[in-house]
């Protein structure tokens, strides 16, 4: 066995070790799992990475397929945090974070409204261990908060994490508010798409696809920012059709209205208990949140991709695709007057009916 | 001339251009003078008939051959040349007409426009910031860019050195804390101190300090020291140097810095305001912040708290944690919801804070405990109140008995290990209101993995929803801690505030918070613990 396949066998059994103990909610196994790893010569910078950050990318994946309950993704998610504050206060990261006294400044926090918090934690240690002193926000930080911080502590660079693409307009708000600041902007997570597409869209001065990538990006130079403030239209110039400022804002409207009808069109829904209704609402209040994203960004596959994503989710919790379309209908028939809405809708239905043969096709 | 000359007579069309009111001149194919008129002979005295146009005129006019008009100097005026071709005799006809004017208005539009672009980045840049070093830094750069080769600014005393930036011909900056003497600058002390600008003629650059002729700048040519007018106070002083090589300041240029300055020192003193605020603003929430404990004696604890307004960081809640002083004592833990919000609400808290430390040794009687904090809020401002919750924990064995006591809050839930969600059997009015208090305190036995949820009522009132105008209510919070049984505290203290979170939405909510009290999960055991039976 080579070595580089020696190494990635090992860390997949810690990487194993580490999801058995998380998932079962056990704090001290978990602890003691990375902490083998780490005297086993794993060093500390690949154990977040390639240990705990691929454990909570398992969690998320096994939650969708409706493998582990809620609570469960709860708990794994918080033992890892321990996790990762029990690193924190190793011996070897104090060492590491003390090799490069006045490396410079670096604040990180997630977008506002953004709760998956364990991306951007994790790359705060990465960039504590490079040396670099790190004011972690946490999750959910609201903007003004975040630049408040910025002009009390005027940081060499922002980094902003989000995972879920309907915070990308909060996203923007963010990147341009901290620009105007003169302070460079640096993003990743989920929401920015595979390639970082988003980020280069919403004017981001970087991008990176994970922690490691957005430490190598800092330890280069980043580019000066000029400050300058600008409107959301300078950046999307789409956006002067209100189409998206028109569908967030009515959008608790369209849910009621969606809800109603389909009480009518789905015989079901009478036998429906108040959570099931509240989660069915809740669901189609999602459907909107993303259609109004898509809008905001001009990019119908980001909507037609969240459909194929909620077809999988419900067809692993055993519910038919098939349910969205008569509610992706009714929510077309109030948006006729909105060209790129219906476009974008009509781009969505066909990604679904792609996926549901796709599903039926094997069988 | 065809056109011309088939009606009038060539002496005619003489007559008429020699009587014009610009200067004409007209050559041969050879570039020779055939003929001029007077303005002609006024311009250009050596000009005459029978003399090479190129031996009188400046080459700008003669060396043009086309027909497009051309513009140049002549002596210290600007003319525009037309060349007429003309056909009959193959020569040129120059018309001349004068320019100076224009081009002197065109100049000063364009010095204006340069200034006024100037300012307008400066402004910009100037205004993103409210961080003091950035904002120096900033001023530094820009007038190192616009106005000198390098710029200097400095900031009034700060203990025993000057703060300095200092940005050079390459265009970057560093900052220093320098003990100098500014009266070894001519003009810079007085700069300091807010006087009127010296004339930068007064200023001799050979008497520039090391520490402002820097390496790399060369021999220096020109100074100018302005002040940074602050609100009411020098911001500081702005030093720009110019190498010899480099013309010295115009007066234009000395009222640009001027007007430079006014907006870096109006930008620095609202740094420095923003900074002294936000760090007020900072000491309270350390303050308000709670203690990092998570781990008591067989108890675990999580708390989340996010504030409402988006511009107000010192809510209304806050929660307060006092561990046994003994081990198997009863640690206090402390939910509170402060009417009002902001520096009263924060002045508030505090005296409760305070008042209840001092009444910790009386924390095996909670309603001893409030009547008595009633009693201290009664004395101050009747205005104002607060809702409680005190929850007393201790550990039995591997369980965590509770003693809870609402006082005009809503009761603690305690989700059960198999999912059952109990509102806490006690109640009680709030404090700071009536002369007289009642509250029932319910004792609470949690087994291991078991939470108490404390919350203030931000979190069941917060609006919004799918429909947008529902209340998350109690009913909901239960539904959703049913999901949550034995999960660690600190996940389910999150999924409360984000439920609630997402709940509100981008509307407005309350102050939301949520303590999460769990009797830990005995460790597993391994290693050493095993051989303890």
């Amino acid at each position: 066995m080579t070595d580089v396949a020696q190494r990635n066998d090992d860390l997949t059994t810690w990487t194993d070790d580490l999801w058995q103990a998380a998932v079962a909610g056990d704090e001290y196994a978990a602890t003691d799992a990375a902490l083998a790893a780490l005297d086993h010569g794993v060093d500390m910078e690949t154990l977040l990475i390639e240990v705990v950050a691929r454990v909570q990318a398992r969690v998320g994946q096994e939650w969708a397929a409706n493998r582990i309950t809620v609570a469960q993704e709860h708990s794994a998610t918080a033992v890892n945090e321990r996790v990762i504050a029990a690193l924190a206060l190793h011996p070897a990261t104090r060492d590491a974070a003390r090799a490069e006294p006045g490396r410079g400044r670096i604040t990180v926090a997630c977008v506002d409204g953004e709760w998956h918090g364990l991306p951007a934690r994790l790359l705060a240690e990465v960039l504590r261990l490079r040396g670099w002193r790190v004011d972690h926000l946490g999750a959910q930080v609201p903007t003004p908060h975040l630049i408040a911080h910025l002009h009390r502590t005027g940081p060499d660079a922002v980094a902003l994490s989000s995972s879920i693409a309907t915070r990308l307009p909060a996203a923007h708000a963010a990147i341009t508010a901290c620009q105007a600041t003169g302070t460079p902007v640096l993003v990743g997570g989920a929401a920015f798409g595979l390639d970082g597409r988003y980020a280069r869209l919403l004017g981001a001065d970087a991008w990176a696809p994970d922690a490691r990538a957005a430490a190598d990006r800092l330890d280069g130079d980043l580019p000066a920012v000029a400050p300058a403030s600008r409107h959301s239209t300078d950046d999307l110039p789409h956006l002067d059709d209100q189409e998206y400022t028109l569908v967030t804002r009515s959008a608790s409207r369209l849910v009621r209205h969606v809800m109603s009808e389909l009480e009518q069109r789905v015989p079901e829904m009478a036998r429906y208990t108040a959570q099931q209704r509240r989660h069915t609402a809740e669901d189609i209040a999602h459907l909107v949140d993303f259609l109004a994203t898509a809008l905001y960004l001009n990019d119908p596959e980001l909507f037609g991709g969240f459909l194929t994503w909620m077809a999988g989710i419900l067809t692993a919790r055993g519910v038919p695709a098939s349910v969205l379309h008569p509610a992706l209908d009714l929510i077309a028939s109030r948006l006729t007057e909105f060209p790129r809405a219906t476009a974008t809708l009509a781009h969505a239905r066909a990604a679904l009916r792609a996926a549901e043969s796709r599903a039926a096709g094997p069988a | 001339m065809a056109g011309l000359t088939s009606g009038l007579g060539r002496e005619a069309t003489d007559a008429m251009w020699r009587a014009a009111p610009h200067p004409v001149l007209v050559a041969d194919a050879d570039g020779v003078i055939e003929q001029l008129n007077e303005p002609a002979r006024l311009i250009l005295p050596q000009a005459a008939p029978g003399v090479a146009l190129a031996a009188v005129a400046p080459a700008w006019l003669v060396e043009e051959a086309g027909c497009v008009p051309v513009r140049g100097p002549i002596g210290d005026r600007v003319f525009e040349a037309r060349p007429v071709r003309d056909d009959d005799h193959d020569g040129v006809v120059w018309w001349l007409t004068e320019r100076t004017d224009d081009e002197r208005v065109a100049e000063a539009l364009r010095v204006e426009r340069e200034r006024t672009a100037f300012l307008v980045d400066a402004s910009n840049e100037l205004l993103a910031s409210l961080n003091l070093d950035r904002c120096t830094e900033v001023v530094a750069r820009l007038a190192t860019r616009y106005l000198a080769d390098a710029a200097l600014v400095i900031l009034p005393l700060a203990g025993r050195r000057y703060p300095v930036a200092y940005c050079g011909p390459d265009g970057r900056v560093v900052r220093e804390q320098l003990a100098v003497d500014p009266h070894e600058v001519p003009g810079l002390a007085e700069a300091l101190q807010g006087f009127p600008p010296m004339p930068s003629r007064w200023i001799d650059p050979a008497a520039a300090p090391g520490w402002l002729a820097r390496e790399g700048l060369g021999e220096l040519g020109s100074m100018v020291v302005t002040a940074l007018p602050g609100h009411g106070v020098s911001a500081g002083a702005l030093v720009l140097l110019r190498r010899s090589g480099h013309a010295g300041f115009s007066e234009g240029e000395e009222v640009a810095a001027r007007l430079f300055s006014a907006r870096a020192g109006a930008a620095m003193s609202a740094a420095r305001l923003y900074a002294e605020q936000a760090s007020i603003t900072e000491t309270l929430m350390r303050e308000l912040l709670p203690p990092r404990t998570r781990h008591l004696d067989g108890v675990e604890l999580a708390a989340r708290y996010r504030p409402s307004g988006l511009s107000e960081r010192v809510g209304g809640d806050f929660y307060d944690l006092h561990p046994a002083p003994e081990e198997g004592g009863e640690s206090l833990i402390v939910l509170g919801d402060v009417c009002g919000k902001g520096l009263e609400a924060a002045v508030l808290t505090g005296k409760i804070r305070n008042t209840l430390q001092a009444l910790l040794p009386m924390a095996d009687d909670h309603h001893r405990v409030l009547e008595l904090l009633n009693g201290a809020l009664l004395s101050g401002d009747r205005s104002l109140f607060v809702t409680l919750v005190l929850a007393s924990a201790r550990r039995v064995g591997t369980r965590v008995s509770l003693r809870l006591t609402s006082a005009g809050h809503p009761p603690p839930l305690i989700v059960r290990a198999d999912g059952r969600v109990e509102a806490a059997r006690t109640g009680g009015t709030l404090i700071g209101m009536l002369e007289t208090i009642t509250s029932t305190t319910d004792t609470v036995l949690l087994d291991p993995g078991e939470t108490c949820v404390l919350y203030t009522d931000g979190i069941t009132e917060a609006r919004g929803g799918p429909l947008g105008d529902e209340m998350f209510g109690e009913r909901r919070l239960r539904e959703e801690l049913a999901q949550c049984a034995g999960m660690p505290p600190e996940a389910l203290a999150e999924r409360v505030q984000m439920l609630a979170s997402q709940w509100a939405g981008d509307g407005d909510h309350d102050d939301m918070a949520v303590i999460a009290i769990t009797a830990a999960r005995p460790a597993r055991t391994t290693g050493q613990e095993r051989q303890i039976p």
